[in-house]
C-alpha cells in the first residue's frame, strides 16, 4: 500500500505495478546465465596473482588431461582476436576500450587480471581443472597506493590534447576573492574505491551460430553498443552479431562496457565450437567490471559574513589504471551548483597498477557533491548559519557556468517541501545539542544535481489485429522498470490497458536505443515511445476517418478520445470504433510505425539539469559511536514523473546506495601485494535490511517543457548524488566530528572521544 | 540422468522408497577416500556414471517442488548448481556462492537454507521447495502478490531469495514488528535497495493473517 503521506503525486494509486513483476516473483525471468543450451560448456577464469610483471610460463598439461576439459585458453594458444590487430599492447595510456587486450601477451597490469580460461563439460570440472594450471611470473614493482603516489597525478593526456575538454583547468572571476573572504574553510575529502556489486554477478553465454554469426546472452547495459563492440573486435558484420540482455540483475554502471571476460568467452566458444557460459565469481567482481575510483578532493571556500559564497576552488584527483584513462565529472558540479562569481576547478588523474575504473551510479557527481556539500556544511557551521539557509542564499537562478537560463529548476520548492516533511525547523544549530533516549541525534541535509542526457532513440509501435499493442526498442532494464514506464506512456496515448501492451527490450535486433546510463533512458527512449505512439494514434485515426461511419470523418486527434482501444468522437460519446474493427475493415493484420526522437536546438538555448535535496536523521551511540540512519526525506525535481511507484523505488534505491557509500563501502587493498582484501560481501559491506529505515520520497512532478516531448529528465543517477554528504553532515551535527574520508566507520568517530 | 515421479503423498518418507539408493550411496561415500574409483563402480549404474574429475558420480533421490527426482551427480555439485544447471530451475539465484547474500535461499524440509552452502548429495531424501514451487498453479503466493503491490524489488535478482526468506520469516514467528522483520531478513541482500518496500510487503501479509 502506498502511504499517501509519503507522496506528492496526485494519483499514486494509478501507478502501474511492474509489468515484469509476475515473472520476477515466480523465478521465471531469465537472466544472462540462465538460457538453456544442449552441449553448453562451462568456463572458469584464471587470474593473475601479481599486480605487475609478465608471465614466464603457463603449465596446462595436468589441466588439459583432467576429465571433461575441452580447452585451456591463454595468450600462448590464442588463435587471435581479429579486431586486436598486431599492435603491441599500448605501453602508454590509451582512450577507453582500446587498451587492455585479453590473452594477447604475457604482460600483467593488475592483480586479478584474467590470464587463462578453462572450458569443460561441467562447472565442477572446470573449477577443478583451473586449480591444476600453474603459472610463473616475473614480478615487477607495482604501485597501487593512491596517497603515496598522489604527487604523480597529471592532467589526462586526452584532456591535454583537447582544448574544449570540460576537464581543462577552469577559472571564472577573480582568484583574489578568496583572500578577501570573511570566512574561509579549506578541507580535503577522500572517497575510497567502491564497487558496484550488483546481486547478479556478470555472466555471459556465447553462441556461434555459424563461423560468421554470433549470439551472446550478456549482462550489459547497452545491447546496441555491445553489438557494435563485438562486431568490431571479431571483425563481423554488425548485423551478424546479436546481443540479448532481457533481464539484468542490477549493474549500476558495471555493465556499460564490453569487458575482457566477455571477449574471452566469445573466443572460447569459437575454439570449442560449442556454446560457452561464464559466470564471474563474486571475488572476480572486484577486478573485472570496474569500480568507483578512489578520489581525493581539496575544496577551499570563501564566504562573506552575510553568507554569500565569494570564492570556491575545487581540485579533484581520481584513480585510473596504468593502461587506460577514466575521467569523471568530479569537479564539474561545483561550477554550476551555486551562484558564486569566482570559481576554479582542477582535475587530475593518477595511474596505478590496478584495473580501470568505470562509471558507478551518479559517476563523478556523487563523488564531487560529497565534497562540495560537506564543505557547504562546514561553511554554514563557520558562519553559525543554518545549512539550508546558506544554500538558499546562494541559489543559482541561472547557470553560472554557461550563463544560460535553466530549462527548469524547482530546487527552492524541493528545499521547502523536503524541509517541511522532515521537520528541519526543529534542528538546533549546535552539534551534539540534540539527544533522544541516550543517543546523539543529528540532522543533515545536502543538495543534489545531475546533468540532463538525451540520445537519439527509435521505437516501433504496433497495434495487432486483436487490438493489443506491442512497443519495441533496443533499450534496457537494469532494474528501474523501463518496460513499466514505457508501457505507461503507450497506455496513456493509445488508450489501452497495461495488460494489453507488451514492451520488448534488451535485444540488439530491435530499433536503435542508447544504453541504460546517465539517466538517459526515460528522456531518450521515453520520448521515442511517446512520438511513435502519437504517430500510431494519428495513423489509426486517419484509417477510422476513411471508414463509412461519419463520426470520424474529420480526423482531428484532439476531438477524438480513446478508451480501452475504442475511439470516441467528441460529437458522439455513445458510439465507438475499436482498433479491432478498424484493422478488420481495412483488412490489416497489424498497423505499425517506427519513429525517431532526438534533441534539437534547445540543447544550446537552455542549461538542463535535474535538482534535488536530501534530509537525513542519524542516531549515534555516545558509547560505541555506531551510526544508525533513522529517517530520510528526499525530494527531486526531475520533471514529469512517468510512473510514481517505480520512480519511488528508484529514489529509495539511490538513498540506500548513498547510505552504503557514506557508512560502509570501501574496497581495501593490501599494497604489499597490490591486491584487494575485500573480495566478498563479508568484507565489502553493503546495506542490509537492518540498516535502512523507511524513506520518504517527494517529487515536484512538473514537466520540463524544454527538454523533450514528455517533460521528464530521468532519475536513477540524481537519486544517489548528495546522499553521502547529507549523512556525513548529520553525523557532524550529532557528534561534532567532521569525517572527511568515507566511509564513516566507528573507528573514524572514535579517534578521539566523542 | 534424471528421473521424475510425482510425489503423491507428501507425508511419504522418500527415504523408505529410496533406501536402496541410499545404502549404495553411503557405501560410495565411505569408500571414496579409501578405494580406487574404478573399484567403486556398480555394474547396474547407467552409462553416464563415469568418473569425472577426481570424483565419481553418485545417486541421490530428493523431492523438488513436489516432484520426486532420482539423479546421479558429481558429488562436488552444490544444491544450488544442481537446481540451476541440471534441473533447470533457474529461479534460485547464484549471487555470491559464499553464503553471504541470500539469493540462493530455498526451503529444505520447510526451513530456509542457503543452497550454495550445501552439496546436493547432503540433501538425499529431503524435500526442497524453490521459488518455482512457492505458488500453486496460477495463484500467486500472498507474499508474491504483496511484493508486486509494494514494488519489493527492482532488478528482481535477489527477489526469489527474499521471498523464500520472507515466507520463513513469517512462519518462524519473526515478523512481529518492522525491526524484527529487518533483523530476520538481513541475510538477504538487495543492491537495488528495495528494503523498505520488502518490509512493507511482509508486514502487510503478516498482519493479514493469511496462511503462508
Amino acid at each position: 500500500m502506498t502511504d499517501k503521506s509519503q507522496s506528492t503525486n496526485p494519483e499514486p494509486d494509478l501507478s502501474f505495478d511492474r509489468v515484469d513483476g509476475h515473472v520476477k516473483v515466480t523465478g521465471a525471468a531469465t537472466y544472462s546465465a540462465e538460457y538453456p543450451f544442449d552441449h553448453l560448456a562451462h568456463a572458469v577464469l584464471i587470474t593473475s596473482t601479481i599486480a605487475k610483471g609478465k608471465i614466464t610460463s603457463i603449465e596446462t598439461k595436468l589441466a588439459g588431461q583432467a576429465p571433461g576439459v575441452l580447452a585451456v585458453v591463454s595468450h600462448l594458444n590464442n588463435p587471435g582476436i581479429p579486431g586486436y590487430g598486431i599492435a603491441k599492447q599500448p605501453a602508454e595510456r590509451a582512450p577507453m576500450g582500446t587498451a587492455f587486450r585479453i590473452f594477447y601477451d604475457g604482460l600483467i597490469y593488475f592483480d586479478g587480471q584474467p590470464v587463462a580460461m578453462v572450458v569443460a563439460e561441467t562447472f565442477e570440472q572446470a573449477v577443478h581443472a583451473a586449480s591444476l594450471v600453474h603459472i610463473d611470473y616475473e614480478v615487477e614493482v607495482h604501485q597501487t597506493n593512491f596517497e603515496a603516489n598522489l604527487p604523480k597525478a597529471t592532467i589526462a593526456p586526452s584532456v591535454q590534447k583537447n582544448k574544449n575538454s570540460p576537464f581543462q583547468d577552469y577559472d571564472r572571476g577573480n582568484a583574489e576573492a578568496m583572500t578577501n573572504a570573511d570566512v574561509k574553510i579549506n578541507a580535503t575529502y577522500i572517497i575510497p574505491t567502491q564497487h558496484h556489486q550488483p546481486l547478479e554477478p556478470h555472466a555471459i553465454i556465447a553462441v556461434w551460430e555459424a563461423d560468421d554469426r554470433l549470439t551472446v546472452y550478456d549482462k550489459n547495459q547497452g545491447v546496441k553498443s555491445a553489438q557494435g563492440n563485438l562486431a568490431q573486435i571479431f571483425k563481423l558484420p554488425r548485423e551478424n552479431v546479436k546481443v540479448i540482455s532481457k533481464f539484468i540483475g542490477g549493474a549500476f554502471g558495471s555493465g556499460i562496457r564490453v569487458w575482457p571476460h566477455t571477449i574471452a568467452t566469445v573466443l572460447a566458444a569459437k575454439i570449442v565450437k560449442r556454446p560457452v557460459k561464464l559466470v564471474l565469481g563474486r571475488e572476480l567482481m572486484f577486478t573485472s567490471v570496474g569500480y568507483r575510483p578512489y578520489t581525493v578532493q581539496k575544496i577551499e571556500i570563501g564566504a562573506t559574513k552575510e553568507g554569500k559564497l565569494s570564492a570556491i576552488t575545487h581540485e579533484g584527483t581520481g584513480q585510473t589504471s596504468a593502461y587506460e584513462e577514466h575521467l569523471e565529472r568530479t569537479i564539474l558540479a561545483t561550477r554550476a551548483m551555486y551562484a558564486c562569481p569566482n570559481v576554479s576547478t582542477r582535475y587530475r588523474l593518477l595511474n596505478l597498477d590496478v584495473n580501470t575504473p568505470t562509471w558507478m551510479r551518479g559517476p563523478g557527481d556523487a563523488t564531487g557533491m560529497f565534497a562540495l556539500e560537506s564543505a557547504l556544511d562546514e561553511v554554514a557551521f563557520a558562519l553559525q548559519l543554518d545549512p539550508l539557509e546558506l544554500r538558499l542564499r546562494n541559489h543559482a537562478d541561472s547557470d553560472p557556468e554557461r550563463n544560460l537560463q535553466w530549462s527548469a529548476k524547482s530546487l527552492k520548492e524541493c528545499y521547502e517541501m523536503g524541509a517541511q516533511k522532515f521537520g528541519w525547523k526543529n534542528r538546533s544549530l549546535q552539534p551534539r545539542s540534540m539527544k533522544l533516549g541516550g543517543m546523539l541525534v543529528g540532522y543533515g541535509m545536502a543538495s543534489s544535481l545531475y546533468g540532463f542526457h538525451r540520445h537519439p532513440s527509435k521505437a516501433k509501435a504496433i497495434i495487432l489485429a486483436n487490438g493489443s499493442v506491442v512497443v519495441q526498442s533496443a533499450t534496457m532494464d537494469i532494474g528501474p522498470g523501463t518496460g513499466t514506464a514505457m508501457t505507461r506512456i503507450a497506455a496513456k496515448i493509445l488508450g489501452v490497458q497495461a495488460k494489453k501492451i507488451r514492451f520488448d527490450l534488451g535485444d540488439s535486433s530491435l530499433p536503435d536505443a542508447p544504453g541504460q546510463n546517465g539517466s538517459s533512458t526515460i528522456p531518450s527512449v521515453g520520448s521515442a515511445v511517446h512520438v511513435a505512439c502519437e504517430s500510431l494514434k494519428n495513423k489509426i485515426i486517419a484509417l477510422a476517418a476513411s471508414m463509412p461511419d461519419g463520426d470520424f470523418s474529420k480526423p482531428d486527434p484532439s476531438e477524438i478520445s480513446i478508451k480501452n482501444g475504442v475511439l470516441y468522437a467528441s460529437s458522439n460519446a455513445e458510439k465507438g470504433l475499436s482498433y479491432v474493427d478498424i484493422l478488420k475493415f481495412h483488412n490489416l493484420p497489424q498497423l505499425e510505425v517506427t519513429e525517431e526522437s532526438k534533441s534539437g536546438p534547445e540543447r544550446d538555448q537552455f542549461s538542463m539539469y535535474s535538482f534535488g535535496c536530501h534530509f537525513v536523521e542519524v542516531h549515534v551511540s555516545p558509547v560505541t559511536s555506531e551510526v544508525r540512519v533513522k529517517r530520510v526525506v528526499t525530494c527531486a525535481d526531475v520533471g514529469k514523473i512517468i510512473n510514481y511507484k517505480t520512480a519511488r523505488s528508484q529514489s529509495i534505491g539511490g538513498i540506500v546506495g548513498g547510505i552504503g557509500m557514506a557508512l560502509m563501502e570501501a574496497s581495501v587493498m593490501d599494497h604489499r601485494r597490490g591486491r584487494y582484501l575485500t573480495r566478498d560481501f563479508a568484507s565489502y559491506h553493503i546495506p542490509v535490511h537492518a540498516d535502512i529505515p523507511q524513506i520518504d520520497v517527494l517529487y515536484i512532478d512538473k514537466p520540463d517543457v524544454h527538454v523533450n516531448p514528455i517533460g521528464s529528465k530521468g532519475l536513477g543517477e540524481i537519486a544517489i548524488v548528495g546522499v553521502a554528504a547529507a549523512v556525513a553532515n548529520a553525523v557532524f551535527h550529532a557528534t561534532g566530528k567532521r569525517v572527511r574520508e568515507l566511509p564513516i566507520t566507528v573507528s573514524k568517530l572514535t579517534d578521539d572521544e566523542i | 540422468m534424471e528421473e521424475n515421479t510425482k510425489a503423491a503423498d507428501d507425508t511419504l518418507d522418500p527415504l523408505q522408497e529410496d533406501r536402496r539408493f541410499f545404502l549404495k550411496q553411503s557405501v560410495a561415500f565411505a569408500g571414496l577416500s579409501l578405494a580406487p574409483a574404478n573399484l567403486l563402480r556398480s555394474g547396474d549404474w547407467d552409462s553416464e556414471d563415469i568418473p569425472i574429475g577426481n570424483a565419481e558420480k553418485v545417486k541421490l533421490a530428493l523431492t523438488v517442488n513436489g516432484v520426486r527426482k532420482r539423479i546421479s551427480i558429481d558429488p562436488r555439485t552444490t544444491l544450488l548448481d544442481l537446481l540451476r544447471e541440471q534441473l533447470r530451475l533457474t529461479g534460485t539465484k547464484k549471487g555470491c556462492d559464499f553464503g553471504q547474500c541470500g539469493a540462493c535461499t530455498v526451503h529444505v524440509d520447510g526451513h530456509r537454507m542457503l543452497s550454495c552452502l550445501s552439496f546436493a548429495v547432503m540433501q538425499h531424501g529431503k524435500k526442497i521447495t524453490t521459488i518455482e514451487g512457492l505458488s500453486s498453479g496460477d495463484q500467486l503466493h500472498p507474499l508474491q502478490e504483496a511484493f508486486i503491490k509494494h514494488d519489493g524489488f527492482q532488478c528482481g535478482y535477489c527477489t526469489p531469495g527474499q521471498l523464500m526468506s520472507a515466507v520463513s520469516c513469517i512462519r518462524e514467528g519473526q515478523a512481529g514488528s518492522e525491526v524484527e522483520i529487518q533483523e530476520y531478513m538481513s541475510g538477504n541482500l538487495c543492491r537495488c535497495g528495495a528494503y523498505p518496500n520488502i518490509v512493507n510487503a511482509i508486514t502487510e501479509v503478516k498482519n493479514s493473517g493469511r496462511k503462508v
